[in-house]
């Protein structure tokens, strides 16, 4: 353990001299021939309002994600003779989708990445067989997507409601918060939101004393009546509540769940459309490396990278792995996704894998508060005897999803 | 007379690893969440002086002759300096952006550092403090190992789930192997035979011929009670007759022992939590383990195969390096 004489030094200390070396290096490419892998994005360009004036979604939202995927996937491909490509095809109500998919297909693209409501999904994925298309759902998170209406064309990188309501739920039942109040808006996606929670309270042991609902008349936003009729609002809609431990909101139009943290009658807190929020990516975590996809994101876009960018860049990725893996033959490469060894990484701390069952993506689901990662689920001990990840959403044999 | 006693006297207080006259074995760890450098007295077994470094210290290397200590500063986007002996940052190397980890090649008195958000490999020359040359690369860079032979190096990208290996004397990229999910480290063995890989959420190690650049044997790791998904190799060292593999397992909070010859795994060591990175001892007595999350390193008794003591030092602790 004797340090060397200082004559002996080398290394940092030594003056060494390097010359002719101060060459920079060229990129090496490859010289083989390049295969060219098209991926599709349609994309809703329909905005509701939001409650918040920082959730206004920015206008590549979702775009921007699938744009970052596609750079990293360049960067892997140029190493294997692959390159990418992303055709984005923004779509209103009323256009005709099909249509659409069509002409993505005629310009050879066989990988779509839907970001759109469930009935567009549908469409397309009755349009898909007859393109060779395999869709990439990575916005809708209805269930029956993955349930009765379930297609082999589809896989849905977007989590499922039941898996949010699940994670969320595991949450509160470990935090001994099992005293719900649901609070439901008006809206169809509400109310198949609210199913969701109401599975989940069944399924972990929590008990939902007492459910309310808000009814969207419109013009109820604090823009229309003020910041005072909003502070009367909450508390009359909430009072006269049995005892309970955190009010659940199922509200996924922004009606009503943004107004209630700190307006509720009683002090409690709340959790699903607002306060604790179930979500697939946070701008604030860094986890598992995640730092680094955020700062690539900010540096590219500007802005904070959301759960939308995200499911963008992990289908984006996901048919990258798949190109790298299985080769790039539009054919072959679904084959590739859907085999069980595959797997994608995607900041999560484990492999993210398909259900061969109904194509949903396996993920863990971060719990957010806004400004940071509060928890992940699943929790701890919540067992399963395939993947822990399993207990999130609809397991193998529950599922209504019968491939043709 | 007197001035010279006064001299020595603050000497002594001012490096207590001084203060019992002999050259303790010293281990130096980088707390990734301190911005601090933890010194770790290895006769002692505790940690004597905690120093500031910059900010998100993580990859860190300790030259040949052990006066300097080379620390990626990521956040400060540079490379720090520090002197052993008065433990204080004494320079800075021009890293290029956000350098998580490096590989210092001795004899070309160069450093290979991967630039994690950049994609790409920066080369520098040590002696001069200058960027010789940026070679692109996969996609979030890590790990970085020189062959001992000193004419390649290769290079781990987490997103691009491949090994690179480029030719030390031209900086030309000469092979990309694929290996699974989010490889960190990459290993030669001291023979050069082989270079091994861990791929972090694969959850095994790939073995790579460096000759033939394929992949000869997968590793894979199976410990009781539990699940797949919790095993994440990362950091791997090779004992100097390269009989014995010891493979950090990351959340599994495990390190495996691996016999090189059969490619089986004839032990796991229990360390402290979320087990990164790995340093022995100059006499090989010791393996030392940084564990993230439980804030500590773990002392492996090498020869008994035991872990004998476990040494609190900063918050998430990420390198370690002994004073040769």
């Amino acid at each position: 353990m004797k340090r060397p004489k200082p004559a002996a030094r080398n290394g940092i200390g030594r003056r060494l001299v390097i010359t002719g070396l101060a060459v920079a290096a060229l990129p090496v490419r490859p010289a083989r021939a390049e295969a060219i892998i098209r991926v599709g994005y349609i994309r809703w360009a329909e905005r509701r309002p939001t409650i918040s004036l920082l959730d206004r979604p920015a206008p590549d939202d979702g775009l921007a994600g699938a744009r970052l995927g596609l750079a990293d996937n360049n960067t892997t491909g140029a190493f294997l003779g692959q390159s990418f490509e992303l055709a984005d095809v923004p779509v209103r109500q009323n256009d005709d989708l099909p249509g659409v998919l069509a002409r993505l297909a005629a310009d050879g693209t066989r990988l779509v990445l839907t970001d759109l409501p469930a009935e567009g999904v549908l469409q397309l994925a009755d349009a898909a067989p007859g393109h060779a298309v395999t869709l990439f759902n990575i916005a809708a998170p209805d269930d029956a997507l993955r349930g009765e209406n379930c297609r082999a064309e589809v896989i849905h990188v977007a989590p499922a409601r039941s898996m949010l309501a699940d994670a969320l739920a595991q949450y509160l039942v470990w935090k001994k918060w099992s005293r719900w109040v649901l609070a439901v808006g008006s809206h169809a996606e509400d109310a198949r939101l609210a199913e969701a929670y109401r599975r989940a309270a069944r399924r972990f042991g929590a008990r939902i004393v007492k459910e309310i609902t808000y009814e969207d008349t419109g013009g109820s936003r604090q823009t229309d009546s003020g910041v005072v009729q909003t502070q009367q609002q909450m508390p009359v809609f909430t009072q006269g509540l049995p005892e309970y431990d955190v009010l659940v909101a199922a509200d996924e139009n922004e009606v009503f769940a943004g107004y209630l943290p700190y307006r509720t009658w009683d002090a409690r807190p709340v959790a699903g459309s607002a306060g604790l929020r179930p979500v697939s990516w946070d701008p604030g975590s860094e986890s598992w490396g995640g730092t680094q996809l955020q700062d690539r994101f900010v540096r590219m876009f500007h802005r904070p990278m959301t759960g939308l960018d995200m499911q963008a860049w992990t289908a984006v990725r996901m048919i990258g792995e798949a190109a790298s893996r299985g080769g790039a033959d539009p054919a072959a490469l679904p084959r590739t996704l859907r085999a069980p060894e595959f797997g994608v990484a995607a900041y999560k701390g484990q492999k993210l894998t398909l259900r061969d069952w109904d194509g949903q993506l396996r993920q863990p689901i971060l719990l957010s508060d806004g400004r940071g990662v509060v928890s992940i689920s699943p929790q701890p001990g919540f067992l399963h005897q395939v993947t822990e990840l399993d207990t999130l959403g609809v397991d193998r044999p529950e599922s209504r999803c019968r491939f043709k | 007379m007197w001035g010279v006693a006064l001299l020595l006297a603050m000497i002594l207080l001012a490096n207590p690893l001084l203060a019992d006259g002999a050259w303790a074995a010293t281990a130096y760890v980088t707390n990734e969440r301190d911005n601090s450098l933890s010194v770790v007295d290895l006769d002692q077994m505790k940690t004597v002086r905690t120093v500031p470094v910059g900010q998100r210290p993580r990859g860190i290397a300790i030259t040949a002759d052990g006066r300097e200590i080379l620390i990626c500063a990521s956040d400060d986007d540079t490379i720090q300096i520090v002197d052993t002996a008065t433990l204080k940052v004494v320079g800075t190397l021009p890293s290029g952006p956000d350098p998580e980890t490096f590989a210092l090649h001795a004899a070309a008195n160069r450093l290979f550092v991967s630039n994690e958000n950049d994609s790409k490999v920066t080369v520098i020359d040590v002696a001069k403090r200058r960027v010789l040359a940026e070679i692109p690369t996969g996609v979030e860079p890590e790990g970085l190992a020189v062959s001992p032979d000193g004419k390649t190096i290769v290079n781990t990208s987490e997103v691009t789930n491949m090994a690179h290996f480029f030719e030390v004397a031209s900086h030309r990229m000469i092979a990309s192997v694929l290996v699974d999910p989010r490889p960190r480290i990459a290993a030669f063995r001291h023979d050069g035979g082989e270079v091994w890989v861990s791929s972090e959420l694969g959850g095994r190690v790939s073995v790579i011929d460096p000759v033939t650049h394929a992949v000869t044997h997968r590793i894979g790791f199976d410990v009781q009670g539990l699940r797949a998904e919790t095993i994440q190799p990362v950091g791997i060292r090779f004992t100097r007759n390269d009989a014995t593999a010891f493979i950090a397992l990351g959340p599994a909070n495990r390190v495996a022992v691996v016999d090189t010859k059969t490619y089986q795994v004839s032990k796991y060591l229990l360390v402290g939590q979320r087990v990164w990175q790995l340093a022995f001892t100059p006499d090989e007595k010791y393996l030392l383990t940084t564990n993230g999350l439980s804030n500590d390193i773990s002392v492996i008794d090498v020869p008994a195969l035991k872990v004998v003591r476990s040494i609190p030092v900063g918050r998430l602790p990420w390198g370690v390096v002994v004073a040769p």
